[in-house]
């Protein structure tokens, strides 16, 4: 972790721990409480995308059918064999991240468009089944009757108790993803990036790499979908389709794609208009994200955090051709 | 339903099932071409803009859901007649096809395949919420272009609407075919698509080239559009899986082959009308996308397609 990565993170330990005792101190927002466990729901997701998209170039469509595979596992698993929670839930993740590895394998040979498709179409088949397996899932009308979270048989009610334990768990998220870009996979990572070709040459196990990012952001999308099935309690297939999956899409660009900082930002943001400030807009939501997309990708492709950045993402020296020192 | 085949005590009942089994057989054929021209049309759409732009245009079945509703516009708002509305809607939804190239793609010149992908699922979403704010939620019905009733054939009841799905495909892929042929503006198209650099050296205009791919390929989305209409309604939201569904045909025919998109298409409405009728409705939807995750993680190339041409694509 560099130094000003460690700063930030300490910014952010201290503004979150002090957030909920200013949203009940203000008067009309002590509802933001909950948007914010809901944008740190989303965040597990999007920093799983994040290191796809942003480190390895790789585009995935599918996000929102691994955050319902978590979510169903889970909800499946406790409300129809009354498993305990915490059980439940690696159980999902694991077999997120199963399905990530065995689409994943295939899928990555695959570059571009064929990736977004490919993935895009693997979304939609899920989010069939979802709505099909009635017997399982309830179907279109939804599931009902999961059980809420509990640790060492102490209830987690209180929306403040779920905001701290979600956000943890988000924050140990992150740090991993960052350890995960200062190791090895990280560099090679970066490498894919910004040439594949040569990265192979060097010797670099490309493809290796970029299934192990897809299932990491599998399990990260699969372990999002546990904690907002316990916290919602109810599972509806509507909540995993393609548009879900293209507003994770969103909220990492909109933050900025080469950043987890970005992803973080750029959710939080998201979670807010979309919980929140569009609420006004009901049905015609989509509009804006079309149009909050298309700025961003058009005019603002490095997302927000490229405003607070000095240097360029990409280094000039590294883009100078040899020999240009002469000059 | 599936019927299952009885078999009864005495001759007759086989005899009776073996013609049920027929008329099914007879009727799913019907239904699976009439789709299958549909997605056929989608293909031939993504084909004429990746031939020319080497972009997929994840918009593509947008433009057959606003071709449906605009000629509901035309006909029940402005009370064109059938034809005129036909054509109305298509030439509209051309001109959404020029917006985007003209307005958006141009902008986005440079952009990295990633952003090119992303600002075509904007643009898709852009295109499905203003089909929203304007026709609402409710799908919207259109009389057949003809009326009249179905065309008995062996016991299966083929709809007049269906014989007009497949008159307006036919028709497409014979005026392309010319198009690309014989005409000076399909020829410059092609060595676009063969070769942009080239092209622009022996005095083509590349640009002009790429907006005429977007504005052809809309309307013939269009065009698919108002054809099905009559027979499976349409709404707002439907585009997101026409177009999948759309790309399935192309992959599988090889992307960019015209031909391949027309076989493959009539193919994936077969597949999917056959797995309606014998195994189950609610899975008919993943039929096609199966086989286009087959298809894509075994045989990217499509199965008319070279696998060596291929790997000189950039995807």
């Amino acid at each position: 972790m560099k130094k000003t990565d460690g700063v930030l993170f300490a910014a952010l330990i201290g503004v979150l721990g002090v957030f909920p005792w200013l949203a009940l101190n203000v008067a009309g927002i002590s509802h933001y409480i909950e948007v914010m466990i809901f944008a740190g729901i989303f965040s597990m997701v999007c920093l799983g995308l994040s290191l796809l998209m942003g480190y390895a170039g790789q585009i995935s469509m599918a996000q929102a059918a691994f955050f319902g595979i978590g979510a169903y596992s889970s909800g499946i698993l406790t409300a129809h064999f009354h498993w305990d929670p915490w059980l439940a839930m690696p159980v999902g993740a694991l077999v997120s991240a199963l399905v990530a590895w065995l689409v994943g394998i295939p899928a990555l040979r695959l570059k571009g468009h064929y990736l977004a498709m490919a993935t895009l179409g693997f979304g939609v088949i899920v989010h069939i089944i979802f709505d099909e397996e009635v017997e399982w899932t309830g179907g279109p009308s939804g599931m009902v009757d999961i059980p809420g979270l509990a640790i060492a048989g102490w209830k987690i009610s209180s929306e403040v108790q779920w905001y701290y334990l979600v956000w943890a768990v988000t924050l140990v998220m992150l740090l991993f993803c960052f350890h995960i870009l200062h190791s090895r996979v990280g560099r090679a990572l970066r490498a894919i990036h910004e040439e594949e070709v040569a990265a192979e040459a060097m010797g670099v196990p490309t493809a290796r790499y970029k299934v192990q990012i897809f299932v990491f952001g599998a399990v990260t999308a699969a372990i999002a979908g546990s904690f907002y099935t316990h916290y919602v309690t109810f599972l509806c297939p509507s909540s995993f389709n393609l548009m879900w999956s293209i507003r994770f899409v969103l909220m990492v660009m909109v933050g900025g794609m080469q950043s987890l900082w970005g992803a973080i930002l750029g959710t939080i943001l998201m979670t807010f208009v979309g919980n929140e400030w569009l609420q006004v807009f009901a049905d015609f939501e989509v509009l804006v994200y079309g149009a909050i997309l298309l700025f961003v990708a058009l005019f603002l492709p490095q997302g927000l955090v490229s405003i607070f950045r000095r240097e360029p993402a990409v280094q000039p020296e590294a883009v100078k051709p040899a020999g240009d020192e002469s000059l | 339903m599936a019927r299952t085949f009885r078999v009864g005590k005495g001759g007759n009942t086989e005899v009776v099932d073996g013609v049920w089994l027929a008329t099914d057989l007879l009727q799913y054929t019907a239904s699976g071409l009439t789709i299958g021209a549909i997605y056929a049309l989608v293909a031939i759409g993504y084909n004429i803009i990746y031939n020319v732009t080497e972009i997929i245009n994840f918009a593509q079945g947008e433009f057959v859901m606003l071709g449906g509703l605009f000629a509901v516009f035309f006909l029940e708002t402005l009370r064109f007649p059938i034809v005129a509305a036909f054509f109305a809607a298509v030439i509209t939804v051309g001109m959404v096809g020029f917006a985007m190239e003209r307005f958006v793609i141009q902008r986005a010149r440079n952009a990295s395949v990633l952003s090119l992908i992303i600002i075509t699922i904007a643009v898709s979403i852009l295109l499905k919420g203003g089909a929203m704010l304007w026709w609402g939620k409710d799908p919207y019905a259109l009389p057949a272009f003809t009326a009249g009733a179905p065309i008995m054939l062996g016991g299966a009841a083929i709809q007049l609407q269906a014989l007009w799905v497949l008159a307006v495909g036919a028709l497409v892929v014979i005026l392309l075919s010319l198009f690309f042929q014989r005409s000076l503006y399909g020829k410059a198209m092609l060595a676009c698509a063969d070769n942009p650099s080239a092209a622009r050296m022996v005095g083509i205009r590349v640009r002009q080239m790429v907006l005429l791919s977007f504005v052809l390929s809309a309307a013939i989305g269009a065009a698919a559009g108002v054809a099905i209409t009559p027979i499976s309604l349409m709404e707002y939201d439907r585009g997101a899986l026409l177009g999948l569904k759309g790309f399935g045909a192309a992959v599988l025919g090889g992307l960019g082959s015209f031909y391949g998109a027309l076989v493959a298409g009539l193919a994936l409405g077969l597949a999917e009308a056959f797995c309606a009728g014998y195994l189950s409705s609610g899975y008919k939807d993943a039929v096609a996308l199966i086989l286009l995750l087959l298809v894509l993680f075994f045989k990217p190339e499509g199965l008319f397609g070279s696998a060596e041409a291929a790997k000189l694509k950039r995807f």
